[in-house]
């Protein structure tokens, strides 16, 4: 196969090598030559990535998917909820409008829960930078997990009947008709909705890309070949549990998060660990619980982060037994 | 006129209310800006996405941070 991204590798040998003149082999160019093409290949790929999906979302309003959910039951509309959750936008700070909106349209309790566990797990930042530093087949294992985590884990608290501790007022609001719906926009219209997009979400997280893979560049550089295949290997069994409760308080990080862990993959950390922790990173974060508590009780909020983390960490298990 | 500003208090809402709040001002418009923080009041809007703006009983805008020239749109 034809590595689309050589050109980026060329311009960041020629820039080590050439322009700032680093001898080859030595653990500074590693580290440098790390940076530059990390730095140029996230950036290629989130500004792609975000514009297409960005583009597609302005056909996806939450109206739209309260109704299309409305009283739906079964594991297809589980499937559906997830795969909406997978190109929706999540500002924790919505979670709570959301979780009312779909609540009140009659959307029951799990297929709500499908959307809202995929909706952070599987989006378009982190997808892009998992592709830019994990490559494809690790960014696909994700996002099928993140996919089969919403609806299995929507499912089972559709199955389990949680309903009695979502909190009452909830059921009392009466969700208005919006006046501002994305209708009859033109395709201009759309792609500047995509650019902005880019624009937003590039220039919130850009920070924490850069400050990641110069993390990252170092390791790579500097610490020992195979340092953490001795320590958290596969066979250390310890090594995915510790990685899962690790990620939950990191949320915001994630996008810095994502370089720091290729470098230590490329130090002998296995690959099913290494997406447990991403995916505890995106899925359980503690400024969305906090925000969730104004809707759920705590028993429910406890099942959801039980349910979660125990499927992450059947997930890493599962990857490093079959990679 | 009155404007509200939908949002729970995420950095995204207080930008917003940043924003509408200086294009009033550039351009010398009277308006009452308000934050509504009640999730009651934003969902009877029907207001699924915050930030969002409403004028005068009316969505303007929701689910992000609108650009000066939205807000002048509006509010000449």
């Amino acid at each position: 196969m034809v590595d689309i991204f050589y050109p980026l590798q060329w311009i960041a040998d020629k820039l080590t090598y050439e322009v700032f003149g680093i001898a080859p082999e030595t653990h500074l160019a590693a580290s440098i030559n790390f940076i530059i093409y990390d730095v140029m290949k996230i950036f290629v790929l989130l500004s792609v990535m975000i514009f297409a999906i960005s583009y597609i979302r302005t056909y996806i309003t939450p109206e739209k998917t309260r109704r299309i959910l409305g009283g739906k039951k079964g594991l297809r509309y589980h499937l559906v909820a997830s795969l909406i959750g997978t190109v929706s936008p999540f500002c924790s700070c919505s979670s709570v409008p959301l979780f009312i909106g779909f609540v009140e349209a009659g959307v029951p309790l799990g297929v709500t829960f499908s959307f809202l566990i995929t909706s952070p797990l599987v989006n378009e930042a982190a997808v892009a930078v998992l592709w830019a530093t994990l490559g494809f087949k690790a960014t696909a294992i994700y996002v099928v997990s993140g996919i089969v985590l919403g609806v299995f884990g929507g499912y089972l608290i559709g199955v389990l009947k949680l309903e009695r501790y979502v909190e009452d007022f909830v059921y009392k609001i009466k969700v208005g008709q919006s006046t501002a719906e994305h209708e009859n926009l033109t395709a201009k219209e759309r792609a500047g909705i995509a650019f902005e997009g880019v624009k937003d979400i590039v220039g919130r997280i850009w920070i924490y890309v850069i400050i990641g893979v110069s993390i990252g560049g170092i390791f790579h550089g500097y610490a020992p070949e195979g340092i953490l295949e001795k320590y958290a290997g596969k066979d250390n069994l310890l090594a995915v549990p510790i990685a899962v409760i690790l990620g939950v308080p990191l949320y915001s990080n994630v996008m810095g998060m994502i370089p720091i862990v290729e470098s230590l993959i490329g130090k002998g950390l296995p690959i099913g660990t290494s997406l447990a922790f991403l995916m505890s990173v995106t899925a359980v974060s503690l400024p969305e619980m906090i925000i969730l508590k104004k809707v759920l009780k705590n028993e429910l909020i406890a099942i959801f982060v039980s349910i979660v983390a125990v499927s992450v960490i059947f997930t890493g298990y599962l990857f490093n037994i079959l990679l | 006129m009155k404007i509200e500003i939908l949002g729970t208090g995420c950095p995204k809402c207080k930008k917003t209310k940043e924003a509408v709040e200086k294009v009033l001002k550039e351009n010398g418009v009277e308006a009452e800006v308000v934050k509504v923080e009640d999730f009651e009041t934003i969902l009877n809007y029907g207001v699924m996405v915050t930030p969002a703006v409403v004028i005068d009983g009316e969505v303007k805008l929701a689910g992000k941070v609108p650009d000066e020239k939205e807000v002048l749109k509006w509010i000449a």
